[in-house]
């Protein structure tokens, strides 16, 4: 395991297999932990109004479950979603956030617990100030529960795939036919190059119409460099077709 | 190389959704074990979505794509190489029997260390009320501990009745409540190189000290050790076993890199500490009980020798426990191995 690009962390298996998992900054981390204090306030809230039943009986022991139960779920909160639902807690699923072992593998009970008992140092002073510092120093984004436990926390992918229809080239794209050229583009195209173009398209509404004409003539003339396709296919075609026909090969 | 990724998506699509739901099923039971048929299917389709992944991770085609075969290939790798101990399902008989006495013992040196810095504060605290009465003021955090010892005796002994009608339930969760926020403390600050415990016990040593010496100079020892020993002979120990967790973290970022890096170092001694920190919560609520129900009650209400007596037991049970606990036993583990069972993915 090996921090590969700024923020991604790359492994390779004992089978000789390489991924690479995008590492979550302390802003998105933050936003987690927001999230999850208003769950924690939630079930406090509720747990509160339920445990009230017991006044009935005595005001003293209303009091004292009332007072266990806030400790318990504040503590006991992080350990049981990271436990039960594979390294997520609330905040982080809806963040596509998750916990995971630094060494790529599964998160372990002792891992669990030792990582939010370190909350108590690493919200320090306040809002977790000691975390989020010890976070941007750290070159895998850990903060001291963490290091501590072994840790890191990932940003899951999104899993879908774009939606093409938007970019799509229409019912027929004339760089189909020529399929080893196809193969070329994809294999000479770089997934930046390709999300740029996508984007590109997604976003063309958004920019004026002289940019707009200028920045396809340029992928055009970029991606024409790459993959020459022959003039019986491309002349004539507007740029941004030109475009829209070479997302389609790349993504289809 | 992939021609027609289309094409290929779609022939390959079943096996990642199969993939995806087992360890889907295996992520939210984290317990869960598989039968021999099922840890080859997942290493089957953890080859092959590895296989699949290499095909495309060259191309420019659909980085979403990439980032999902990635994700899926790095769950499945966690669940099939994850080598170092088996996953139990948490057994409070084993762990209470076996694990966390065991554990006590085969760190007993961070213990002692835990028990001379304290002894180290204690001295400390009781010279400086020895030397300087008015340190007291200073020194001791209670309201209650500050005025004259025997008056407080006086006026614990002759208000038995308003004692009785006191609050405890609510008073017992505050003590444990406050009692596990200082023990995770002292054993989180351990991550200073060892400072965050010494510090604290330090402290903790200087107002026991001072209290002890206080009472003491003043003729009141019987009802000091009636008072403190009913909880203090599990609450004093759960702090020293807190500094004990502590000083672990602590001694292992002190150990310098021909040990392995500081990751593998404290991966070494955070298990045991997570444990420790486990069987301390039980102990301090066990004190936060008897230290609201118990030791508030003074004489007539309880006579002293049954206090006193009462804490001289508690305390030979602890030691009895913490020193003879388990000993002997077999491991949890090697008991789940001799017992036969399912194959565990985790193996």
């Amino acid at each position: 395991m090996y921090p590969s690009e700024a923020h991604t962390v790359t492994f390779r298996t004992p089978e000789n297999l390489e991924f690479s998992l995008t590492l979550a900054g302390p802003a998105i981390r933050f936003v987690a932990w927001l999230i999850d204090m208003l769950a924690i306030a939630a079930a406090s809230s509720l747990a509160a109004k339920i445990l009230a039943g017991i006044s009935i009986f005595s005001q003293d022991a209303a009091a004292a479950a009332v007072t266990l139960a806030y400790f318990g779920i504040s503590v006991g909160y992080g350990m049981a979603m990271e436990w039960f639902y594979g390294g997520q807690t609330l905040g982080k699923r809806l963040m596509r956030l998750r916990v995971l072992d630094a060494q790529g593998l599964r998160l372990r009970g002792y891992q669990v617990v030792i990582r939010n008992l370190f909350r108590f140092l690493d919200m320090l002073p306040a809002s977790y100030l000691v975390g989020g510092v010890a976070c941007l120093f750290s070159a895998r984004c850990q903060r001291l529960g963490d290091m501590a436990a072994n840790t890191i926390v990932i940003r899951n992918p999104d899993p879908g795939r774009p939606d093409l229809e938007k970019v799509a080239a229409g019912k027929f794209n004339s760089f189909r036919s020529y399929r080893h050229l196809g193969a070329r583009l994809r294999q000479q195209v770089t997934p930046a190059e390709a999300g740029l173009a996508f984007q590109a398209l997604l976003r063309r509404d958004e920019l004026e119409d002289s940019q707009r004409v200028d920045l396809f003539k340029r992928l055009r003339e970029h991606f024409s460099a790459k993959a020459p396709f022959p003039p019986e296919a491309a002349e004539g075609l507007p740029d941004e077709q030109y475009v829209r026909n070479v997302v389609d090969i790349l993504y289809r | 190389m992939i021609i027609d990724l289309d094409r290929f998506v779609n022939r390959e699509q079943p096996r990642w959704r199969e993939l995806e739901d087992l360890l889907a099923r295996l992520e939210s039971e984290p317990g869960a074990t598989l039968d021999l048929q099922g840890a080859l299917r997942l290493h089957h389709l953890y080859q092959k979505t590895g296989a699949d992944l290499a095909k495309v991770k060259g191309q420019s085609a659909a980085p979403q794509l990439v980032r999902y075969l990635e994700s899926l290939v790095s769950r499945a790798y966690a669940e099939i190489h994850e080598n170092r101990e088996k996953r139990l399902r948490f057994s409070p008989r084993v762990f209470f029997l076996s694990t966390f006495p065991r554990t006590f013992r085969r760190h007993i040196a961070a213990f002692w260390l835990s028990v001379l810095v304290t002894l180290a504060g204690a001295a400390a605290g009781g010279a400086l009320v020895r030397w300087d009465p008015d340190a007291k003021s200073v020194l001791l955090p209670f309201e209650h501990l500050m005025g004259s010892p025997a008056e407080r005796v006086a006026r614990e002994e002759s208000s038995g009745q308003k004692l009785a009608n006191r609050p405890k339930t609510y008073f017992s969760s505050y003590l444990m409540t406050n009692n596990i926020r200082v023990s995770i403390l002292t054993l989180v600050t351990g991550f200073a190189w060892g400072l965050g415990p010494l510090v604290l016990l330090f402290y903790n040593g200087v107002v026991l000290g001072a209290v002890i010496y206080d009472y003491c100079a003043a003729g009141q020892t019987r009802f000091l050790v009636g008072w403190l020993l009913p909880h203090g002979s599990f609450e004093i120990p759960a702090i020293l076993l807190a500094g004990q967790a502590g000083f672990l973290l602590g001694v292992q970022l002190l150990r310098g890199s021909r040990h392995g890096g500081a990751g593998k170092r404290l991966r070494a001694a955070a298990p045991d500490a997570a444990v420790l920190i486990g069987g301390i919560t039980a102990m301090l609520v066990w004190a936060g009980i008897v230290e609201a129900f118990f030791s508030q009650y003074h004489y007539p209400i309880l006579p002293y020798w049954f206090k006193i007596s009462f804490g001289c037991v508690e305390l030979a049970a602890l030691i009895l426990y913490l020193g003879w606990a388990g000993r002997g036993g077999r491991r949890a583990d090697q008991v789940r191995v001799a017992q036969g069972g399912n194959v565990n993915v985790s193996q």
